[in-house]
């Protein structure tokens, strides 16, 4: 780890006059990338703001029947909250499969979706739910709010503030972990919406998280794993390491997304 | 047996200070003065240092001092412990391990320069200023491109990768068997590159004191005094009477921490150099980097049967990854432990075995956890599988026909050991009907309904324990004798310290050694204190490595408490005023035989020490006695492991649902100690069967370096285990044991792949490599249903 200065602002105001002011400051959530990218010398700061006293920015609430999700909520609390729970239950089912219980306990969905890990979890609930990411400046819809790998739509001093959720007739999110860091090397969030519009939000596969449009069609005309069956995903573009070739994830994919269907239809 | 003694599962005393976070480990320790070591490595797996500037490190904040080998003149190469000779006779390919690089670096993380600061986060700072310069070379990191002529030499003195080409058996007599079987079966096998990752990564503290010029290493060691010799005598030349070693409390070894490392040497020699303190630890993608790795060979091997599955023939042929350099033991584990196991439990009567150990640019590869055994077991293991399933005979059955006899003991085998007792047929059918062998069927059924596949494997092993008669071993190219040493000091009072020669890393020896020496004098449990690790208390010592701790350690801790009763007879004998010959020595008490006259233990002691009433004429005052005990023969644990799976088709996602373990340890100390050295050992075995896989890319780069993408086996990853114990107690050492230690983790990689693989077989697959990840499995049922 570099020398850096430390500041914990009480705003999101403070906050980001602070990194207005700096040429080189990084804004800390949870700190369970940053910290561990920090103590690897892999990144180095002027200044870290750490956003853990800015209590605007934490609490779960229902908002116009909407699960408004602070961007300071740690994974424990989206996993255990009764909103949560009683309005996307796979949204807190997702939040409690990530990591270890160190991580979601210290970890946040703001820092999660504005680090965009290719295989993290949260941006397939955020796209696979059509949820609207809310900053300090404005709101953005989940379709434009991932643009690339580690690469988001937020601009130079932006700060999520909260995500809101509309709240799904059914959802469900398979996930196949990664043996080692037990990411997703494939997670699939399906949803199916009042009157009858599906998403299907695909993490781990690719460079950022997609939608598989020919699935959503056909659960559209007709919700069943069998609908889907045969759909293929092509193995272009799609993410390959050690663990997992583009052609396995391809297969992967489809896996998933037929067991998170049957979930749902069951 | 006492409730304290023998036999008894007494809970470990060592556990209330590791439980609390009260352990003492070589980085809780702080020296005043102390400074600190940051080491330079190599981010190239093959280039040749053309410049190194050091001018910005050393006017760095805090720097005290950096060196690289220029300095070093005199200092020794890193010595391997073990000549393997060529087919021909000729000693190995034996390249000089240098403590910093000279003129070339060898893997990533190769050791370049240390950098000395005031501050851990100085020296780092300014290792980051090292301007070293490059020529960066082609690398090799497989093992068929090493062999290969025209392949970049790692050594460029020895002008090929060949570090030697062993053989064990007559080939010609083996392959003549072969040319009239009724049935061969082949398979071509990976045992996979391991990387060891103890809890507790390596650490290193040097001192020296410039009044006694004595220098001190608190090191995370196995064996402490082995380190004394390897780094006194080979690398620094220093006497051991100027040398301690001292390893304290150590958080796991599994071989890793047996060897002698560059660091150990480099704070050493630099603390002499600063007349200051000098610590290093590695940081976890250090220890990655820079700890001996584990296991990579690629075998082809072939058993020849007769009609009646019984094993007439079994050839072997493999290579074995050095990595970059000669660790201390890396030699032998792909020989003589390796080849010499190769009969397993069967009377096979021919074996022949070939061995090609070739250089790469990857870290050095030793012994870890089994050792050879392991590998071993897997080959033996799998063909017998593929034997089975080929001649349509069950794989118990097969196992069963095969077996040695437990009246054909002491058998010899084909392969040089021989094997003093066992009784594998008791073993085997306590696992299978541990396991509901015979109900497999029916789960297979019932896993079928959910859509999963289901399978069953067996692994019937042997391992060569209690390592090592020293003119057996002397005779193969061992540099180094391998008895183990203990001190009874009888204190004044009573109270008894051991000083031991084992060291006790995660096994528990505090514990069950005690209970040894409590069972035998008959005294309080709680009044054995169990010494070991530092060089400057115990007298000498071999280490803990090889599950050799108790049949070796554990005998000379024996052989030294009979020295002690025997003593103490006398002086019974002499306060009883009755002749010695009649003293006889039991629960704690010297009595005359046939009287209600005696002695205690604690009275004897008192005398020893205050000898008024004492025959001084004949025997000294005190009661202190040592043993070095040379192991007659190795130790035979064996074992029976039988591993049921299921498979999902779809992901290729393998589950262990169940996991019976029938081993045969020969006398148990302690049961609940035995119990977990064996779930620590199958839960390695399963991390190498299932998860754990080494990989470099083709320049050489660790890929697997950290643990997101290491996996180690997790709680999740393995079932609760169903462990029992046979008894054929080993006939050659005092106490019947014979170890347990390894058991797990070379018993139980070829019962979890020959689970896999039956679970696949009604989809064509033959064989799936470890690690059985869920892309591998997936991977071969791709193949097997494209074929």
């Amino acid at each position: 780890m570099y020398s850096f200065n430390y500041q914990r602002p009480s705003s999101a105001a403070e906050a980001a006059e602070i990194i207005g002011g700096s040429a080189d400051a990084l804004l800390m959530a949870g700190g369970q990338t940053l910290i561990p990218t920090l103590k690897q010398r892999l990144t180095s700061a002027e200044v870290v703001v750490d956003l853990g006293g800015v209590d605007e920015l934490k609490g779960i609430r229902m908002v116009d029947q909407m699960v408004s999700v602070g961007a300071m909520a740690r994974h424990a609390e989206v996993a255990s909250s009764s909103d949560v729970k009683n309005a996307i239950p796979a949204l807190a089912e997702l939040a409690d499969s990530i990591g270890d219980p160190q991580v979601r306990n210290a970890g946040t969905i703001g820092g999660s979706i504005a680090n965009n890990d290719p295989a993290a979890d949260y941006p397939a609930a955020i796209v696979g739910l059509n949820a609207t990411v809310h900053t300090n400046q404005r709101a953005i819809a989940s379709d434009d709010f991932f643009t690339g790998m580690f690469e988001t739509a937020l601009e130079e001093g932006e700060i999520i503030t909260s995500v809101s959720f509309p709240v799904p007739s059914r959802a469900a999110y398979m996930k196949f972990p990664n043996p080692a860091s037990r990411y997703a090397i494939v997670g699939v969030f399906v949803s199916q919406h009042s009157g009858g519009s599906v998403r299907v939000a695909v993490t781990g596969a690719g460079s950022s998280v997609f939608r598989v449009g020919e699935m959503e069609t056909a659960l559209e005309n007709s919700f069943s794993s069998s609908s889907i069956e045969g759909i293929s995903i092509s193995e272009d573009e799609l993410n390959e390491d050690i663990h997992a070739s583009a052609e396995y994830r391809a297969h992967l994919v489809a896996v998933m997304a037929k067991r998170a269907v049957a979930k749902i239809a069951n | 047996m006492t409730d304290t003694g023998i036999g008894a599962a007494l809970r470990r005393r060592e556990d209330p200070r590791f439980l609390r976070g009260a352990g003492r480990y070589t980085d809780d320790m702080n020296l005043p003065g102390q400074c600190y070591a940051y080491i330079v490595r190599s981010p190239h797996a093959h280039a040749k240092i053309l410049s190194i500037d050091s001018a910005a490190t050393s006017s760095s904040e805090g720097v005290l001092a950096v060196f690289t080998s220029a300095d070093m003149e005199g200092i020794g190469g890193l010595p391997c412990g073990w000549q393997v000779n060529n087919k021909d006779g000729t000693p190995m390919n034996e390249p000089k391990h240098p403590v910093l690089a000279e003129g070339k670096v060898r893997h990533v993380g190769d050791q370049v320069a240390v950098v000395i600061a005031e501050t851990r986060a100085q020296a780092r700072d300014a290792a980051e200023k090292l301007n070293v310069n490059y020529e960066v070379l082609d690398a090799v990191t497989d093992m068929n491109a090493a062999l290969e002529s025209g392949s970049a030499n790692v050594h460029d003195d020895i002008g090929t990768n060949l570090c030697y080409d062993w053989e064990l058996g007559d080939k010609a007599a083996v392959d003549e068997v072969f040319e009239n079987a009724h049935h061969i079966a082949k398979i071509d096998l990976v045992n996979n590159r391991l990387i060891p990752n103890a809890i507790e990564p390596r650490a290193a503290i040097g001192d020296y004191d410039p009044l006694s010029e004595e220098y001190t290493l608190h090191t995370t060691s196995q064996n402490p005094h082995v380190i004394r010799l390897l780094m006194g005598a080979f690398v620094l030349g220093l006497p051991e009477h100027k040398l301690r070693v001292n390893a304290p409390d150590v958080g796991g070894g599994f071989g890793s921490k047996i060897y002698h490392y560059a660091e150990e040497a480099i704070v050493t020699w630099a603390a002499g150099k600063l007349n200051r303190p000098v610590k290093w630890t590695a940081e976890r993608s250090e220890s990655f980097l820079t700890d001996a790795h584990a296991r990579d060979h690629l075998t082809h091997g072939e058993l020849a049967v007769d009609e009646n599955g019984m094993f007439l023939g079994l050839r072997v042929f493999t290579k074995a990854n050095m990595g970059a350099y000669l660790s201390t033991f890396s030699t032998c584990v792909p020989t003589y432990l390796y080849a010499t196991l190769l009969a397993g439990q069967y009377k096979t009567p021919l074996i022949y075995c070939e061995v090609k150990a070739a250089f790469t640019n990857t870290v050095p590869v030793d012994a870890y956890r089994g050792a050879g055994r392991p590998e071993a077991t897997y080959v033996v293991e799998r063909l017998v599988d593929v034997a089975a399933q080929e001649m349509g005979i069950d794989a118990a059955e097969i196992r069963r026909r095969n077996f040695i006899q437990p009246d054909q003991f002491p058998y010899q085998t084909p392969v040089a050991l021989m094997y003093d007792t066992g009784n594998f047929q008791d073993c085997l059918d306590n696992a299978l009907e541990a396991a509901d062998y015979s109900g497999f069927a029916a789960r297979k059924e019932e896993s079928k309904q959910r859509g999963k596949l289901r399978g069953v494997g067996l692994s019937s092993y042997i391992e060569a324990c209690g390592i090592a008669p020293s003119n057996v071993v002397g005779s193969l190219g061992a540099r180094a004798g391998l008895y183990e040493v203990a001190t009874i000091r009888v204190n004044p009072t009573g109270s008894v310290s051991v000083l031991t020669g084992s060291h006790s890393h995660g096994q528990g020896h505090e514990t069950s050694f005690a209970q040894v020496v409590s069972d035998m004098l008959g005294i309080d449990y709680e009044s054995v204190d169990i010494v070991h690790g530092d060089t400057a208390k115990i007298p000498f010592g071999m280490g803990t490595y090889g599950s050799r701790s108790i049949a070796v350690g554990g005998s000379a801790i024996v052989t030294a408490i009979d020295k002690i009763i025997a003593k103490g007879k006398k002086i019974a004998a002499h306060l009883l005023e009755a002749s010695e010959s009649d003293i006889e020595f039991k629960d704690g008490q010297f009595a005359v035989a046939g009287t209600d006259r005696s002695k205690s233990f604690g009275e004897v002691a008192l005398t020893a020490y205050v000898p008024h009433q004492y025959p001084l004429e004949e025997l000294e005052p005190g009661l202190e006695e040592t043993a070095f005990y040379d192991p007659k023969n190795f130790t035979y644990p064996s074992g029976t492991y039988v591993c049921e799976v299921e498979v999902d088709p779809s992901t290729g996602d393998v589950e262990i649902q169940s996991f019976h373990a029938t081993d045969d340890f020969g006398k148990v100390i302690n049961p609940m100690i035995v119990e977990g050295q064996v779930h620590g050992g199958l839960t390695q075995g399963i991390g190498q069967a299932l998860l754990e896989g080494c990989v470099y890319d083709e320049n050489g780069q660790l890929v697997s370096g950290s643990y997101q993408d290491y996996t180690m086996p997790r709680a999740d990853n393995v079932p609760s285990y169903t462990v029992k114990t046979t008894e054929t107690p080993c006939t050659h050492n005092p106490l019947g044991a014979k170890g347990c230690g390894e058991a797990g983790a070379i018993g139980s990689p070829a019962a979890v792949m020959n689970a896999v693989v039956n679970a696949l077989s009604e989809l064509g697959v033959k064989h799936v490599d470890m690690p059985a990840t869920s892309q591998n499995v997936w991977k071969a049922i791709q193949d097997a249903s494209a074929s």
